[in-house]
C-alpha cells in the first residue's frame, strides 16, 4: 500500500509546486504570448523576499504568511519593471522575448550571487508545518499539504479574478481578440502590464513555497523554468484547467518514476512523456478558440 | 540545370580544396605508431618567466554558473593567502601576481582556461577546481603542457598525476574514517544518498566494498541530478528502507533540499543521523536548524584547537570578501598555496621538474590550520588528520571523533585488502 | 532582406575562407587558433540554425541534441581508439567485470563513426521533424519541445555514468583516426578540417538560399497557409531545412571533440542550445554570414570577457542579449545592410515585417 500511496501524495505535492511555478507562465505565456525565461529568477526573487521578511519578523510562524503577499508584490514589481522597460517593445516579436529574457535571467542570477551569501540563505519553515499526517499508513509531511493548499488558493484566486472581475474580463477579451478589445475601448496596455505583474507575482509566491523545499540561492530558479513551460504547453495555452491537470500529472509521473527507477531517470522519463504527449496532441489538453488567424 | 551543376561542381571543388589542404598538412603530423607517440608529451619549453620581481600564478574557479555558490569562497581564500605570502616577502623573494580565471561551471571551459593560463599567461602554477569533473578536464591539459595544478577539495581518490597536487582528502582520509566511525557506532543498515556524478558514484562503489567487509548492509542507494533540489520521492524510499544511518555524498545546494525533505518526513538526527562529506561550516547555515545534530567527516573544522587555526580564522574574518566562517575546502586551498611556496623554496626554482624533484624527498611540510601536514612525494597527496564533527545549533561542528594520528594518503587504497587488486590494476592501466 | 549580388556573396565567402584557412593559422598562437577552431564548430551549428530559424522560421532550441549525436559518436570512437583493447578507464570502477556496452562496439570502426555522424542526426531529425511538422507543431510549441528534448538528453547522459561518462563527459583523447592529437601539426590539421567544413556549410546554405527551395522556405516562414494553397506541402519544406540544420549541428559537434578534447552533457543542454541561438540572433538570423560570424563572436566574447571580468562577465553577456535583440532584431548584419541600402536608396528599411507577422501567427495558433 505504501508503495502506491507515497508516490501519489508526494507527486501531488511536487505537481502543486510545479503548478505554482507554471501559473504565472500561464498568464504571461498563455495569455500574452511572452516567453519569459527569467520567470525562474522571479521565483528566486520571491524566495529571497521571504528571507528578507524573516530578517524583520524573526518568528517563522508569522513570517511565512507575511512573506507570501510580500513576495507576490516584490516579484510582481520586478515583472512590471521588465514589462515597461523591455517586453512592451516586443509584443510584435514574441519569439524574441525568449532571447531577451535569457539575458535578463543571466543578469539576475549573477546579481543574486553578488548580493547574497554565495551559498544561499536559510528560510525557516514555520513550526506549524512540522509533523506528518498519517494517510493509509504513510506518514505524509505536512509541508507537502501546505504546498497543495497554497497552489489551490492561488488557482482559486486567479480563476476568480479572471472570471468575475472586470479586469479579468478585459484580459480575456484581449486574449481572444486584441484588436477588437482595443476598439471596444479596453486599454490593452494597462491589461498587459497588470497581467505581467500578476504573472510575475505568482512566481514570487511559488518562490516562497520553493524556499521551504530546497535551497534559496542564485541557482534555484533555473530548475523550474523548462518543466513549467512544458506544463503550460501540455495543458493547452491559455487554459487554467489544462495547466492544473498537466502539472498534477507530471508531478505524479515524476514521483512514480522516481519510485520505480532512479531520480535522474525519472526526470528523463517525465520529459519524454510530455514530449510524446505533445506530439500526439500538439494543442495541449484543452484548446481555446480564438478568432485570430490560423 | 546547367547552372545548378556548375554550382554543384564549385561547391565540391571548394570542399575538395579544403580536404586536400588538410591532408597535405596531415603528412607532417605524428601517427599512432610513431616513436613520438610513445612519449606522449610533446610539451614546448615552458614560457614561465620569473626573471623579474614577481611570479605569475593562475587561480581557476567557477565564479559564474551553478558551482559558483561553492567555488567563490575558495577563490577569495586563495587571494587572501596570496596577499599574506606577499606581505611576508613572497615566494623566493618574488611577489605573487595572480591571474583569476572563471571556470564557469563548464568543464571544457576549465580545460580552455588551463591552457590559456599555461601558454598565454605563462603562469608557474594553477590553483583551483572543485568538482571532480573539473579536475578531470584540467588533468590532460596540465599533463600535456607539463604544468602544475593544485586541487583543494576532497575527492574520490584512485588518481594521481605528476602534474597535480591534491591538498584535499582522498578516500582513506575521509570516507574510510567515516565508515570506521559508523562501524564503531554499531550501524547495521546504511542508506547511500548522492548527487548523480562521478564523486558520489565512485565514493559509493568504495563504500559498498568496505561495508561488505565491515558487515554493514546497504539498504538502498539513491541519486538525484546535481541541479535538482527536490528529494521528497527519495526520502520516502529512505523511510521505507528503515536504515540506521545515511551516508550522504550530495554536493551543492541539492543538500539543502535533501536535509529539508528529511526533516519534513520526521527523520531526525536522534533516530537516523546522516553523515555527510560535503556539508561544512559554509553550507550548514543555508539549511537552518534542520541540519543540527547530523554528522560530517572532514579533516579540518573551524572548531579545531590547533596552534595555527586561530590565526587563520582571524585573518579570514578580517578579509574583505569574507563569509565569516572557515571550512575544509577553504583550508585546503589555503594549504595549497603555502605548500607550493614550500615546494618552490625547497627546490630553489619555479621549474616544474625541479619542484617535483623536491617533492620526491618527502620532506615538504606545512603548519596548516588542521595541523602539520606532510607531502607524499610519490602520489602528491598530503597527510591529514581524520575528524568527524557533529553540527551544533550555531552551525559549527563539535568534534565527535578524531584519528589518533595523521592518516597517510593512499589514493589507490593499496593498504586495504578489501579493495580488489584487479580493479586497481585496471584503473592504473587505464590511466596509462 | 536585401538580396546581395552572387559575386558579393561568393567574394565574401572567399575572403572568409582566406581569413580562416590561411591568415588565422599564421597570426594566431596555438591556444587562440584552437579557440577559433572551437568557435568554428559552434559556427557550423549556427549556420544550420540560420537556415532553420532565420529562413525557415522554426526556432530550433534543441540543436544540442544533434550536436550531441555528432560529438558523442566522435568521442566514443576516440575513446576506444585511445583505450585500445582495454575497457575505457571510467567504466571499470562502476562494474569492473561488465563488458563494453553494446552500443559502443560499432564505434570502434572509423567508417561506422563517420557514417553515424552523418546518418544519426538525419534519421532522428527526419523522424522527429516528420512527426512535428505533419501535426503542424510550430512557434513557441516547437521551440519549447525541442528545448525539452535537449534537457532530457543531457539529463539522460548525466545519469548513465558507466555508459556515457556522465556529467564528467568523455575526455583525454590521445589519437584522432590514427594521428597523435598532441602533435601541433595534427592539431593544425584538425583545425583546418573544421574551418573547411564551416566554409563548405556556408557555401551549401548560400546555394540553398538561391535555389527554388530557398524561396519556398522563406515563403513557408512568412505565409505557410498560402504555400499550402499553392499546392506545396509546407511540412516537407520545413522537414528538409530541419534535417539539414541537424546535420550541420552534428558535424559541428563531431569536430568539437578533437579540438576541445572533451565533451560533456553541459555542452548540449538547455544553456548551450540557447547560446547557439544567441550567436545566430547576434549576427543576424536570416543573413548568409550572420549566424556563423555571430556564433564566433559570442564564442570569442565568452573566452575573452571571462578573462577580463571573471565574476561579472555574465552581466555583459546578458546585456548584450537584451540590447541586440531589442534594437537590432535582425542582428549586426542588419547594420551593414541598413548602411549600404541607405547609401544606395535613401530612407530606412523596415525590419522584415514578414518574420514578425509569421511569429505572431504561430504563437497565437
Amino acid at each position: 500500500m505504501d508503495a502506491l500511496i507515497a508516490p501519489l501524495l508526494n507527486g501531488s505535492a511536487q505537481g502543486a509546486l510545479l503548478l505554482l511555478a507554471a501559473l504565472g507562465l500561464s498568464l504571461t505565456f498563455g495569455q500574452m504570448g511572452v516567453i519569459n525565461m527569467a520567470h525562474g529568477e522571479f521565483l528566486m526573487i520571491g524566495a529571497f523576499a521571504a528571507y528578507l521578511v524573516q530578517q524583520v519578523i524573526a518568528a517563522s510562524n508569522l513570517s511565512i504568511p507575511v512573506a507570501l503577499p510580500v513576495a507576490f508584490v516584490v516579484a510582481g514589481l520586478f515583472g512590471l519593471l521588465l514589462e515597461v522597460t523591455i517586453i512592451q517593445w516586443m509584443y510584435r516579436r514574441p519569439l524574441d522575448t525568449l532571447l531577451v529574457t535569457v539575458g535578463v535571467s543571466l543578469i539576475l542570477q549573477q546579481a543574486a550571487l553578488h548580493i547574497f551569501p554565495s551559498q544561499g540563505v536559510p528560510v525557516e519553515k514555520p513550526g506549524w508545518l512540522d509533523g506528518q499526517l498519517n494517510i493509509l499508513g504513510y506518514e505524509w509531511p505536512l509541508r507537502q499539504l501546505f504546498t497543495i493548499l497554497l497552489a489551490a488558493v492561488c488557482v482559486a484566486a486567479l480563476a476568480a479574478w479572471l472570471k468575475y472581475t472586470s479586469f479579468g474580463r478585459r484580459i480575456r477579451a484581449t486574449v481572444h481578440n486584441r484588436d477588437l478589445a482595443e476598439t471596444s475601448g479596453i486599454s490593452t496596455r494597462t491589461v498587459d502590464r497588470l497581467t505581467f505583474f500578476a504573472g510575475s507575482g505568482l512566481a514570487g509566491v511559488a518562490g516562497v513555497a520553493a524556499s521551504l523545499i530546497g535551497g534559496t540561492n542564485s541557482q534555484m530558479g533555473a530548475q523550474y523554468i523548462i518543466p513549467a513551460f512544458l506544463v503550460v504547453a501540455a495543458g493547452g495555452i491559455g487554459q487554467l484547467k489544462g495547466t492544473i491537470l498537466a502539472a498534477w500529472a507530471v508531478g505524479v509521473a515524476l514521483s512514480y518514476f522516481a519510485y520505480w527507477t532512479t531520480g535522474s531517470l525519472a526526470q528523463v522519463l517525465a520529459f519524454i512523456l510530455v514530449i510524446v504527449f505533445l506530439q500526439i496532441r500538439p494543442q495541449g489538453l484543452f484548446t481555446v478558440r480564438t478568432r485570430s488567424l490560423a | 540545370m546547367s547552372t545548378t551543376s556548375k554550382r554543384l561542381r564549385m561547391l565540391m571543388a571548394t570542399g575538395a580544396v579544403g580536404t586536400t589542404l588538410a591532408l597535405v598538412l596531415a603528412g607532417c603530423g605524428a601517427r599512432a605508431g610513431d616513436e613520438a607517440a610513445g612519449s606522449g608529451t610533446s610539451a614546448k619549453p615552458s614560457c614561465v618567466d620569473t626573471s623579474g620581481s614577481t611570479v605569475k600564478l593562475g587561480f581557476l574557479n567557477s565564479l559564474t554558473g551553478g558551482m559558483a555558490i561553492s567555488e567563490k569562497t575558495v577563490s577569495n581564500v586563495l587571494h587572501m593567502a596570496a596577499d599574506e605570502i606577499n606581505a611576508g616577502g613572497g615566494i623566493l623573494g618574488k611577489k605573487i601576481e595572480y591571474v583569476q580565471e572563471d571556470g564557469a561551471t563548464d568543464w571544457p571551459t576549465f580545460a580552455e582556461k588551463t591552457e590559456k593560463l599555461l601558454t598565454q599567461d605563462c603562469v608557474a602554477a594553477i590553483f583551483g577546481g572543485w568538482t571532480s569533473s573539473s579536475r578531470k578536464a584540467v588533468k590532460p591539459v596540465v599533463e600535456k603542457n607539463n604544468g602544475l595544478f593544485f586541487y583543494p577539495v576532497q575527492y574520490e581518490g584512485l588518481e594521481s598525476s605528476p602534474n597535480i597536487y591534491y591538498t584535499g582528502a582522498t578516500t582513506n582520509q575521509q570516507i574510510i574514517p567515516a565508515m570506521d566511525f559508523l562501524a564503531s557506532k554499531g550501524v547495521k543498515r546504511l542508506f547511500l544518498a548522492g548527487s548523480d556524478y562521478v564523486f558520489p558514484r565512485t565514493a559509493n562503489a568504495i563504500i559498498k566494498l568496505y561495508a561488505a567487509k565491515l558487515g554493514i548492509e546497504i539498504v538502498g542507494e539513491e541519486y538525484v541530478p546535481l541541479d535538482k533540489d527536490d528529494w521528497t520521492s527519495q526520502v520516502a524510499k529512505i523511510v521505507a528502507a528503515k536504515p540506521d544511518f545515511i551516508f550522504n555524498t550530495i554536493n551543492g545546494s541539492s543538500n539543502v533540499g535533501f536535509i529539508k525533505a528529511y526533516y519534513d518526513a520526521g527523520l531526525t538526527a536522534a533516530t537516523t543521523p546522516i553523515i555527510s562529506v560535503s556539508i561544512a561550516e559554509e553550507e550548514a547555515p543555508a539549511m537552518g536548524h534542520e541540519v543540527t545534530g547530523h554528522y560530517a567527516s572532514w579533516n579540518y573544522f573551524q572548531s579545531l584547537k590547533t596552534d595555527t587555526n586561530p590565526k587563520f580564522i582571524e585573518s579570514w574574518k578580517a578579509y574583505p570578501n569574507s563569509s565569516g566562517v572557515t571550512s575544509d575546502p577553504m583550508e585546503a586551498a589555503y594549504i595549497s598555496l603555502y605548500l607550493y611556496k614550500a615546494l618552490v623554496e625547497a627546490a630553489g626554482s619555479f621549474d616544474v621538474d625541479a619542484v617535483n624533484a623536491a617533492a620526491k624527498k618527502n620532506t615538504i611540510t606545512f603548519d596548516a590550520p588542521e595541523g602539520k601536514v606532510t607531502l607524499d612525494g610519490e602520489n602528491h597527496h598530503i597527510s591529514k588528520p581524520g575528524h568527524i564533527g557533529q553540527i551544533n545549533a550555531n552551525n559549527q561542528f563539535d568534534i565527535a571523533w578524531a584519528s589518533d594520528k595523521f592518516i597517510e594518503p593512499d589514493p589507490y587504497l593499496e593498504g586495504y585488502d578489501w579493495f580488489p587488486a584487479d580493479i586497481r590494476k585496471q584503473l592504473v592501466d587505464a590511466a596509462g | 532582406m536585401t538580396k546581395l549580388k552572387p559575386w558579393i556573396s561568393l567574394g565574401g565567402i572567399g575572403v572568409f575562407a582566406v581569413l580562416l584557412l590561411a591568415v588565422a593559422p599564421l597570426v594566431l598562437t596555438d591556444h587562440w587558433l584552437n579557440n577559433v577552431g572551437k568557435y568554428c564548430c559552434w559556427a557550423i551549428a549556427a549556420v544550420g540554425i540560420g537556415l532553420a530559424w532565420g529562413r525557415g522560421g522554426m526556432l530550433v532550441m534543441g540543436q544540442g541534441v544533434f550536436f550531441a549525436l555528432g560529438a558523442y559518436s566522435m568521442a566514443m570512437h576516440l575513446t576506444l581508439e585511445t583505450a585500445g583493447d582495454r575497457i575505457p578507464g571510467f567504466m571499470v570502477l562502476y562494474d569492473p567485470l561488465a563488458p563494453l556496452p553494446m552500443f559502443w562496439e560499432p564505434f570502434r570502426s572509423a567508417g561506422f563513426t563517420l557514417l553515424a555522424i552523418v546518418l544519426l542526426p538525419v534519421i532522428m531529425a527526419g523522424i522527429l521533424g516528420y512527426a512535428l511538422f505533419k501535426r503542424r507543431v510550430k512557434g513557441a510549441y516547437f521551440a519549447i519541445l525541442t528545448q525539452a528534448l535537449a534537457v532530457a538528453l543531457a539529463t539522460l547522459i548525466s545519469s548513465t555514468i558507466r555508459e556515457t561518462g556522465g556529467d564528467t563527459g568523455l575526455s583525454d583523447f590521445k589519437y584522432f583516426f590514427g594521428f597523435v592529437l598532441n602533435d601541433p601539426a595534427n592539431k593544425l590539421m584538425v583545425y583546418l578540417i573544421a574551418a573547411a567544413l564551416l566554409i563548405v556549410c556556408v557555401l551549401a546554405v548560400w546555394q540553398l538560399y538561391r535555389s527554388r527551395f530557398g524561396e519556398l522556405l522563406v515563403a513557408t516562414r512568412d505565409a505557410e497557409e498560402r504555400v499550402r494553397f499553392l499546392g506545396y506541402d509546407p511540412a516537407n519544406i520545413k522537414l528538409v531545412a530541419f534535417v539539414v540544420s541537424a546535420l550541420m549541428a552534428s558535424i559541428g559537434g563531431a569536430m568539437f571533440v578533437p579540438i576541445v578534447g572533451i565533451i560533456t552533457p553541459a555542452e548540449i543542454g538547455a544553456a548551450a542550445s540557447i547560446l547557439m541561438i544567441a550567436g545566430v540572433a547576434f549576427g543576424g538570423r536570416a543573413s548568409l554570414f550572420g549566424p556563423a560570424l555571430g556564433a564566433m563572436a559570442v564564442g570569442w566574447g565568452q573566452s575573452s570577457l571571462g578573462s577580463t571580468w571573471p565574476d561579472g562577465w555574465t552581466y555583459i553577456l546578458g546585456l548584450l542579449f537584451i540590447v541586440v535583440i531589442l534594437f537590432l532584431p535582425n542582428g549586426l548584419s542588419s547594420l551593414t545592410a541598413r548602411f549600404t541600402v541607405r547609401a544606395r536608396r535613401g530612407p530606412d528599411v523596415p525590419p522584415t515585417p514578414a518574420i514578425v507577422a509569421a511569429e505572431l501567427e504561430e504563437v497565437k495558433s
